[in-house]
């Protein structure tokens, strides 16, 4: 007989008792390594889920961040932009008025100078020409040139006529005060006799006078009486040699002004 | 010629015996039980293990990845008897390999003892798992004709697992010593590493046809469709 009763139970119970001590000593514990295992690694794998979950809400706060940055900065630079085209603007406007105020200067400048300029010939010219003239006159007769010029004057007193005359004599006639010559320099008794004696000759009549002395006539004489005036003077000569000198300056000048 | 380790008897006393089934059995029940406890003493949680770690991991969830492959949804609940099928009949016949060693599974008493066992587990665990009434209903169906035919299934498949893994390595041992009086070189080692091929498949068969009597018991109420389709889960 192959089976053996005895070995059969004896085998079943050994079989029974290996599956206990199996299960105590092998399954259990491998299983439960496996379990701790498990967890553990399922604890990091969430762990490491939330980490990155983290990890990408920062990057995007971050990004968020980073964006907000960038458009304050757009927006501080477009508002530098504009202060400083404003501020250049200005700056040029200032330089252009400034520059526009120193030409408006400078054409002023130029101007009185010129002004000075040929008022300064002017009066250089009248003096020289008194000069000469009253040299030339000296040298040429033997009577002063104030003399030639008091001579002139009785000479012009003479020569007037018509209505000239009449308007003269008859201003001088009604005149309540005396009538006055006024001549560069102080006349002579003689020149004052020539022109009373003329005045008297033209008028018919006694004429008062009273004479004064005016320097800005240069080399002249003038009879002033109720209104009239009447006068030889080398100013006269002199004011048109002045106009053409003036005109000569302000040609000069004008290209001058018009190329600042 | 001895044809089972049963024969060969180191002590007697009327009923009792102490034969060399029992013995190796014994043996490699220490084998089995030392190795496990010195391994488990101390397991390593981490990421990092010993080999010998590594091995019984492979081996506990290879074994429970394969009876859930055979249908049965909670592994672990099964793993302590197929696990230990399987652990005990494929060290007994990889054990061929040590010279004066008999495998207790060339007994044909050690296989009839498994296989009882076997017959015993399969209507305990399908009885748990669904009641009495309706464990009992199974062998009535599709119809009460074949309550009969399914009682004599019942035995005849026990039978049939006690006398397959015995025929196997009382066979291979059997060729082995005949093969080394004819022929006492090279072809004896080839027929032994047979053997060994041989042994595996054989507990793996054990194992799996155990655990499909158990799938079959403990889903009594499914449809069967449904029942396959839960394998690959």
């Amino acid at each position: 007989m192959l089976i053996d009763w005895f070995t059969v139970v004896a085998q079943a119970v050994n079989f029974i008792i290996l599956v206990w001590l199996l299960k105590r000593f092998l399954y259990k514990p491998i299983l439960d390594a496996i379990d701790a295992r498990e967890k553990r690694i399922e604890v990091e794998l969430a762990d490491a889920d939330a980490k990155k979950a983290e990890a990408l809400g920062e990057r995007d706060a971050f990004l968020r961040k980073n964006e907000a940055f960038d458009g304050q900065r757009a927006a501080l630079l477009s508002v530098a932009e504009a202060e400083a085209n404003t501020e250049r603007r200005r700056l040029l406007d200032e330089a252009r008025r400034a520059a526009d105020a120193l030409s408006a200067k400078r054409r002023q400048a130029l101007r009185s100078d010129a002004r000075d300029l040929s008022r300064a010939i002017g009066e250089r010219t009248q003096n020289e020409v008194f000069a000469i003239s009253r040299k030339a006159l000296m040298d040429l007769a033997t009577t002063t040139l104030e003399a030639r010029v008091c001579d002139v004057f009785v000479h012009r007193l003479r020569e007037m006529e018509g209505p000239a005359k009449a308007g003269l004599a008859e201003s001088l006639k009604t005149a309540s005060e005396p009538a006055v010559v006024r001549s560069a320099f102080a006349l002579p008794a003689e020149q004052r006799a020539a022109i009373q004696k003329a005045l008297d000759e033209i008028i018919g009549a006694e004429v008062h006078l009273r004479f004064e002395i005016a320097p800005e006539l240069v080399a002249g004489i003038e009879l002033v009486g109720n209104g009239q005036k009447i006068g030889w003077s080398i100013s006269d000569y002199l004011a048109s040699l002045q106009e053409r000198v003036a005109e000569l300056l302000n040609e000069k000048a004008q290209p001058e002004a018009g190329s600042p | 010629m001895r044809l089972s380790p049963d024969e060969m008897i180191f002590w007697r006393d009327g009923f009792f015996k102490l034969n060399a089934t029992i013995v190796y059995t014994w043996a490699l029940m220490l084998a089995l039980t030392v190795g496990s406890m010195l391994v488990t003493r101390n397991l390593s949680l981490g990421l990092t293990r010993s080999r010998w770690q590594n091995l019984l991991e492979i081996i506990v969830t290879g074994i429970a990845k394969q009876i859930e492959d055979v249908g049965l949804r909670h592994p672990k609940k099964y793993l302590g008897f197929l696990g230990t099928l399987f652990l005990f009949v494929a060290s007994a016949n990889l054990c061929t390999i040590i010279p004066g060693y008999d495998p207790p599974t060339g007994s044909l008493s050690t296989t009839a003892a498994l296989a009882l066992c076997v017959f015993v587990a399969v209507p305990l665990f399908g009885i748990e798992e669904q009641g009495l009434g309706e464990y009992l209903k199974t062998y009535t169906e599709p119809t009460i004709i074949m309550l009969p035919f399914n009682i004599i299934s019942e035995l005849s498949r026990t039978l049939a697992l006690a006398v397959r893994l015995f025929g196997n390595m009382m066979s291979g041992a059997m060729i082995l010593a005949i093969l080394l009086t004819i022929t006492p070189f090279i072809f004896p080692i080839v027929m032994s590493a047979l053997g060994l091929l041989t042994g595996m498949v054989q507990a793996y068969i054990f194992t799996i046809l155990a655990a499909v009597y158990i799938a079959a018991a403990t889903r009594g109420r499914e449809p069967r469709g449904e029942a396959d389709t839960t394998i690959d889960a």
